[in-house]
């Protein structure tokens, strides 16, 4: 097997009395798309955070592309390539949609230690900001002031933010939370478009979305990996059954 | 119709003609209460762009912004009153003072966020407002007179008051200009992205804590030198400069004019200081029918129909006086 993208060795997290993340180990060799599911309270969102720094680890380790990055600041990790995208859509409201993805490019082309020059006008950053709007088909879009945009298009604007940034993984925090059927569909066709290029690891409740995406699956319960496989390993896992996936089946 | 003329530019175009035309005004009729009273208003109006720097569009509300006029001012109290007179040593002082304070003010006060934050900057202003009155030998609280303004090439002198006042003026539209250039260039951008939403731009990729410390450090530097401006204009300095509700006087420019809106605050300090004159005489006049002589007392309590009139712009006018004119230029649009 190839040396791991991201290997995850031990990582804890307590909130007093709560363990929320509990010996966590994982690893995502490049080119993989590996879904993290589990229930609710599992620590899905709490591993996401350790994972880009938000959230500061009680013990464990994090390597990213064969460097330590355990207690690096949020933003070197999204330097050396590590993006997420939000569960709940966190984005710059009172900004258009191009001013959005063009930011995020702005934080990848060196320091903004620049006062005088019209950042608006800079193609430098307004182009790969298109180039990633209408990769997630947000094309003819870029104008629109974010807030009066709808939910399918934040959810859009969030990958695209993300993609601007051109990670070589892509920490994705349930892209589909609150999506309609249709918008669910072209979500799952743009993930699948974006998972040739890029490593992911995709936290998410849509089970149809994983098991039509993920390479790999772990599942995440209180704060443990009780398994980790192939997808039809996982679906076959008595264990995975009775925590988790028997619970969804009831509900459809 | 043409593009660029709206009930907002309009208005910012006129007031700026009003502003160059006021020593000719003087000039002609020998009454220098308007000059006096504009100069103050234009360096206030400089004061309140460098806040909105913070303020509007970086989202830092600092209540403590007065303390760089004292910082400035003093600078050249102390400096003239220990016989250093010459504007070209006076001046830097001043700046770096403002500066350096203000790079020791944010690297701790950016830390915080919200309510911590505006204390903090609120408590670092009072400290120096306390120094001040401890300065025995500066006039304590009662402040110390400038014997003479900063000294630089003997054609220009600031005693000089048309001459000051077109420097003050230079020095505002030049502060206007270069926080417009400022706040839409990639550091702008930096600025605005992390008052709007600051854990996102982290996780973009941005260390924003020293991108919004050095937007503070700017703000600070441009408000130390309308303290310097102000000194030399009142020939006077003293701890009442930096007040913490002379802070608050700044805020109320800023969002009564519009914050982050390149002239709110210009239209902000000319308003708010305008209404300050001009709201006395006319409830004098207009109380005079009802209350006859009692009516000077009456209009002694000017502030109860200011205060109402705050409210009001706070509460239905979100982008204040600027907000209102382009809400004007939306409708008939």
């Amino acid at each position: 097997m190839a040396e791991p993208l991201l290997r995850i060795e031990g990582l804890t997290k307590h909130f007093g009395g709560v363990v929320a993340t509990d010996g966590v180990n994982l690893e995502v060799p490049p080119g993989e798309l590996h879904a993290v599911i589990g229930p609710n309270g599992a620590g899905k969102t709490t591993l996401i955070g350790q994972l880009t720094g938000e959230v500061v680890s009680d013990a464990g380790r994090v390597r990213f592309a064969g460097e330590d990055i355990t207690s690096q600041p949020v933003y070197r990790r999204s330097r050396r390539g590590l993006a997420r995208s939000f569960q709940i859509t966190s984005l710059f409201n009172d900004f258009t949609a191009l001013d959005n993805v063009a930011l995020a490019v702005q934080a990848h082309a060196g320091h903004s230690f620049r006062f005088w020059r019209d950042a608006r006008r800079e193609d430098e950053l307004r182009e790969p900001a298109r180039a990633a709007l209408a990769r997630v088909g947000l094309a003819g879009r870029e104008n629109t002031i974010v807030s009066s945009m709808s939910h399918g298009e934040h959810r859009q604007l969030e990958i695209a933010m993300t993609l601007a940034t051109r990670p070589r993984m892509l920490l994705l925090d349930e892209p589909m939370a609150g999506m309609g059927p249709e918008e669910s569909v072209r979500m799952i066709a743009l993930l699948r478009e974006l998972k040739r290029d890029l490593t992911i690891l995709l936290i998410e409740h849509d089970m149809d979305a994983v098991f039509a995406l993920a390479d790999r699956i772990s599942v995440l319960v209180y704060g443990q990996v009780i398994a980790s496989g192939e997808p039809a390993a996982i679906r076959a896992n008595e264990d995975v059954r009775k925590a988790y996936l028997g619970d969804q089946d009831d509900h459809g | 119709m043409i593009g660029w003329l709206t009930p907002r530019n309009v208005v910012v175009a006129a007031l700026l003609v009003f502003l160059i035309l006021i020593p000719i005004y003087t000039a002609a009729t020998g009454n220098p209460f308007l000059l006096t009273l504009f100069t103050r208003i234009v360096i206030l109006a400089m004061a309140a762009t460098s806040l909105n720097l913070i303020l509007g569009y970086g989202g830092m509300v600092s209540f403590g912004h007065a303390v760089y006029l004292g910082i400035g001012g003093y600078a050249i109290g102390i400096l003239a009153h220990e016989g250093l007179s010459s504007g070209f040593i006076q001046w830097p002082i001043a700046i770096a003072a403002s500066a350096l304070f203000a790079l020791g003010v944010g690297a701790l006060s950016l830390r915080t966020r919200g309510l911590y934050f505006i204390m903090i900057t609120l408590a670092f202003a009072q400290l120096v407002y306390y120094f001040g009155v401890g300065l025995d030998r500066y006039g304590a609280d009662d402040g110390m007179q400038l014997y003479q303004r900063s000294q630089f090439v003997d054609a220009i002198s600031l005693s000089n008051r048309t001459l000051f006042y077109y420097l003050c003026l230079a020095l505002l539209v030049a502060s206007i200009y270069l926080v417009w250039r400022i706040v839409n260039s990639r550091f702008g951008l930096v600025i605005q992205g992390s008052r709007s939403n600051d854990r996102r731009m982290q996780a973009i990729g941005f260390p924003t804590y020293r991108y919004r410390l050095v937007c503070f450090v700017i703000a600070g530097t441009m408000c130390g030198l309308a303290g310097a401006l102000l000194a030399n204009h009142t020939e006077f300095v003293s701890p009442a400069m930096m007040h913490w509700t002379r802070s608050g006087d700044l805020i109320v420019m800023v969002v009564l004019g519009g914050m982050a809106s390149t002239f709110g605050p210009l239209i902000g300090a000319i308003a708010l200081m305008v209404l300050e004159e001009s709201l006395p005489a006319l409830i004098k006049l207009a109380a005079a029918p009802i209350v006859g002589e009692a009516a000077t007392r009456v209009a002694e309590y000017w502030q109860i129909v200011l205060g109402p009139l705050f409210l009001l712009v706070v509460l239905f006018a979100r982008g204040g006086i600027n907000g209102l004119l382009e809400s004007l230029e939306r409708r008939r649009g």
